[in-house]
């Protein structure tokens, strides 16, 4: 298993890599990390005619904060960074606390953000968070420039609103706001396996301690990140009692993800999987909101 | 026709320099060209972790990594462990006089090994996490090792030579 013969370029700038993507045309690929796409051209499954590696354009590489709540994260940012950047664990910890399930040390010291929202992986967990989070995503092309909402990236299987020519280059996150709490849960055969499901929860409470906001996405369980939105809105002006999580976890499992079930799991145990990690991640991010100790 | 471009490298401290395909996998440079075959090839899909090495001291799959791609970096691979019988002991990296990394003994004294065919990969990878965490719990040591695979031993042998190497790099004698 050796990957097909491709031409081989190694731009130093964003300009110089969108030449070389405008130049070789939608036969070539983008290589950030390569943890899915060198394993795709081993199996042949992929033979791009041309790689434009990313891994020497400086300029891509970086974390830093821009005022008081955004975050702007460079799409070459290897993933084993976020893990421990101490500005991604204070402002964006739903971010920081799932680094760790993000496949094995050995992929994230490789592995980058970019790479991995733009391979679009139903089962990854950082397209999850990209939309959990409401995060901004700045696609770059020879000519253009353009910002897309989380939720307009992802656009199926594998599949992004990216043009052939165009080019992730930043990512912008919004500092995860005050009454507000996240957490991350997944079920995997083996630390760093492909989740057989996994959701991310935000809550935010108001003035009186009920649900003012609350966010629920999953992995696995469809064509790409699924939001459960109608299960959301149900926490929305309650309590966030034994009864309106068990409510709320029930409609998400049952009618908003569509799991197709793989080796590892049947469609109808990703459902049970989803309805019990939902009660427990709505719990844990209820009690981090009220700034009960976590 | 088939491009073929410059590669500069520093492996275990030795410079080599070599003209290579753009396909080439860095695992394939290290044992065709370069002839270090301790690095061990299994799934070549990034799941099986035998080819770890470390790159610029982080653990990698070399089989998810073109040759190209390691120009001007340094790799470490399990060849660079040990120190050579003639060679003065080296300091700070668990190293002996003449003799296996502290990490290598313990492998072999707690029978860490029994084919040997991920013992390379597994050595590349924990030693960079017993660098980090140098007193592990057994809990952290499995999940450290959860990117590489073993069908011989069942693991609890190789738990037990990463804790009994973690004894021996915190206090050597």
């Amino acid at each position: 298993m050796k990957p097909a013969p491709f031409e081989y370029r190694a731009p130093d700038s964003q300009e110089q890599a969108l030449a070389f993507l405008q130049e070789f045309g939608g036969d070539s690929k983008l290589l950030a990390g390569g943890q899915s796409l060198v394993p795709a051209m081993n199996f042949r499954v992929v033979q791009p005619s041309a790689l434009i590696d990313l891994n020497r354009v400086r300029d891509l590489d970086y974390i830093r904060a821009d005022g008081q709540s955004t975050l702007r994260v460079g799409a070459m940012t290897r993933e084993r960074q976020l893990e421990f950047d101490p500005l991604i664990s204070s402002w964006s910890p739903l971010l920081a606390e799932t680094m760790p399930h993000v496949a094995h040390p050995q992929i994230r010291n490789r592995g980058t953000l970019g790479g991995s929202l733009a391979n679009a992986d139903p089962a990854a967990e950082l397209p999850v968070i990209m939309l959990a989070l409401q995060a901004r995503l700045k696609v770059r092309s020879a000519s253009s420039e353009r910002w897309l909402a989380a939720q307009d990236f992802f656009t199926g299987m594998f599949s992004t609103a990216l043009a052939p020519d165009e080019m992730l280059v930043e990512i912008e996150l919004p500092a995860i706001p005050a009454h507000t709490g996240w957490c991350f849960m997944e079920v995997a055969p083996r630390a760093g396996d492909y989740a057989m499901m996994g959701v991310a929860v935000l809550v935010s409470l108001d003035d009186r301690g009920n649900c003012g906001q609350a966010r629920l996405v999953y992995l696995n369980a469809g064509d790409g990140p699924v939001e459960a939105a109608r299960a959301a809105a149900l926490l929305v002006g309650q309590a966030l009692t034994e009864q309106a999580i068990e409510a709320a976890a029930e409609m998400a499992g049952a009618t908003e993800i569509t799991p197709y079930g793989n080796i590892h799991a049947s469609p109808d145990y990703q459902r049970h999987l989803a309805r019990v990690l939902t009660r427990r991640a709505l719990y844990i991010a209820g009690g981090r909101a009220s700034g009960e100790p976590r | 026709m088939t491009q073929s471009i410059p590669v500069n490298v520093t492996v275990n401290g030795k410079a080599y320099k070599r003209e290579v395909e753009p396909r080439l996998l860095l695992s394939d440079f290290l044992r065709h060209e370069l002839g270090l075959t301790g690095t061990h090839v299994g799934c070549e899909h990034g799941v099986c972790g035998a080819c770890t090495i470390l790159l610029d001291g982080e653990s990698v799959r070399s089989c998810l990594m073109f040759a190209v791609q390691a120009d001007g970096h340094a790799l470490t691979t399990v060849e660079g462990l040990a120190t050579p019988l003639s060679s003065p002991h080296r300091e700070g990296d668990g190293g002996k006089e003449g003799g296996m990394h502290a990490l290598q003994e313990s492998f072999w004294e707690t029978h860490g090994l029994q084919c040997g065919y991920c013992t390379p990969g597994i050595l590349m990878s924990m030693i960079p996490f017993l660098e980090k965490n140098p007193r592990p719990t057994e809990l952290e040591i499995r999940t450290a090792l959860s990117g590489n695979l073993c069908r011989c031993t069942g693991y609890q042998h190789i738990v037990d030579a990463v804790l009994d190497a973690a004894l021996k790099l915190a206090a050597p004698d």
